[in-house]
């Protein structure tokens, strides 16, 4: 048995650069991770909840940083980090993701660009330095944030959002008065109409389908002449269509012809090809719900 | 032993239109109007379906969508943190987001929940943990006009008069509500 990881990342909000913004709060959500306590005792495995035993985190060897490069002009120009209008111009993008003890673990070249060793070099230089102060900042976020937890100071998602922008207002929680507010209900009560009427009992036609009320006429008979006569005609069939238009409106089993009193087949077209023949009732295997 | 972080329930809404609709989508006379609820973590399935439904039928009841025919109005909202009354929460950053776009509205509307407990206690926006005590779960969407209700959900059971009670509490509450929409608004012209 085995744990299973799974990393969810949400965009919230494009301007450039994904990857190495995805790459920082994918490693940050598994070092920030905690995961239940598991103790073995040669078969037995007991898992803990986190109220049992504190949980604990992942083990995480080492925390690779992803730093693109766009590139333009063939190469003349670079830019780190591009925002969404430099990205949508440039020529390639290099992605270089590092620890920070300097081992590249991926290198990534797209966009069809030539480049030289040299530029390369240069490249992963600059990696090196942003790789050890993003990793610094990673640091003290986790630090701070394990602080105010010990510490029962507020924290999570709904803290970290800045509050002076315009687009983020939040507000104490407040008291609402809910003085009088049984009254208020039992007013609402007592004004209200009573509940509609109760239908009677349903009837039961055969195990796993009821009927509740009448339904309403059948009103298909008021197509061409033609069909109509031919409904009239056979016997006891009018009946039959206007009982399985009422089935098909009070149960839902629309594909579910049944009849009711007859145990003979009824026929209920007269085309001179095929005849159409109404299974009885135990034979049409029902849909069970 | 760890404690369970105190919750914030935060939703994050974003509103693209009135804009282009896609050719079966196409209402003649009003705006076809869309909801997307991506939970925080997996992806949607059934819940989140159910609750689009729900957000879509409150929207379309205030939004003017005569004003915008053959045109789509897509709502988007991303849970960012779950920490309890989260559906009401998605009613509110609903709201925010038409008022924010612009989209002509008839009135706004609000979200409250409400948790009851086994002596009848009501409690307004439970944490997650209050309302995995409670007996019934109870969430109203209520109009600014009237105060009427736009949409109800309920999850447990509850007497008839309690749900009236319920009902009653959350009318108040919304009129604190419709205030911190006002002070919003108010911020925010005043910055620009």
């Amino acid at each position: 048995q085995v744990w299973q990881i799974r990393l969810d990342l949400h965009l919230l909000n494009h301007d450039g650069n994904i990857i190495d913004a995805a790459g920082i709060a994918g490693i940050v959500a598994l070092c920030h991770f905690r995961r239940p306590d598991v103790s073995v005792q040669g078969e037995e495995v007991t898992v803990y909840t986190p109220e049992e035993r504190d949980p604990v985190p992942l083990s995480i060897h080492h925390m690779p940083i992803c730093v693109s490069f766009a590139f333009f002009h063939q190469g003349t120009y670079l830019l780190v980090d591009p925002s969404e209008r430099e990205e949508r111009v440039m020529d390639g993008l290099l992605v270089i993701a590092m620890n920070k003890h300097r081992e590249i673990c991926t290198i990534q070249s797209s966009g069809g660009i030539m480049l030289i060793t040299d530029q390369v070099l240069r490249c992963s230089k600059i990696t090196a330095v942003k790789v050890a102060e993003i990793t610094e900042l990673i640091q003290k976020a986790l630090e701070n944030d394990q602080k105010v937890r010990k510490e029962g100071g507020k924290f999570g998602f709904a803290e970290s959002i800045p509050n002076q922008k315009i687009t983020a207002f939040k507000m104490e929680s407040t008291a609402v008065d809910t003085n009088k507010v049984e009254e208020q209900a039992e007013e609402i009560i007592a004004k209200a109409e009573p509940p509609s009427e109760v239908f009677s009992t349903p009837i039961l036609h055969a195990p796993g389908t009821a009927q509740i009320g009448e339904g309403i006429e059948n009103s298909w008979g008021d197509l061409e002449e033609s069909e109509r006569e031919d409904t009239v005609e056979e016997e006891g069939e009018s009946e039959a269509t206007a009982f399985e238009y009422q089935k098909m409106e009070t149960e839902d089993t629309s594909t579910v012809r049944e009849t009711e009193d007859t145990n003979e087949p009824i026929v209920l077209s007269d085309s001179e090809e095929e005849e159409v023949v109404i299974l009885e009732p135990q034979e049409v295997p029902k849909k069970t719900r | 032993p760890s404690r369970p972080p105190a919750g914030a329930t935060s939703v994050l809404a974003g509103l693209y239109g009135p804009a282009e609709v896609k050719g079966s989508r196409e209402l003649p006379d009003r705006a076809a109007l869309e909801v997307l609820l991506r939970p925080k973590v997996g992806l949607p399935g059934v819940m989140e379906r159910s609750r689009e439904q729900l957000l879509r039928g409150t929207c379309e009841a205030v939004v003017l969508g005569g004003l915008h025919p053959r045109s789509a109005i897509t709502l988007v909202l991303q849970v960012l943190s779950d920490g309890g009354s989260l559906l009401s929460c998605c009613l509110n950053a609903a709201c925010l987001a038409l008022l924010d776009s612009g989209v002509p509205l008839s009135a706004l509307f609000c979200g409250v929940t409400c948790a009851l407990g086994a002596d009848g206690t009501v409690i307004l926006d439970p944490t997650t943990r209050q309302e995995q005590d409670a007996r019934a779960i109870l969430t109203f969407a209520i109009d600014s006009a009237e105060r009427k209700v736009l949409a109800a959900s309920s999850k447990g059971s509850c007497s008839v008069e309690e749900m009236q009670q319920c009902l009653a509490a959350a009318q108040r509450a919304a009129d604190t509500i419709f205030g911190f929409y006002r002070d919003c608004v108010r911020r925010k012209y005043s910055k620009s």
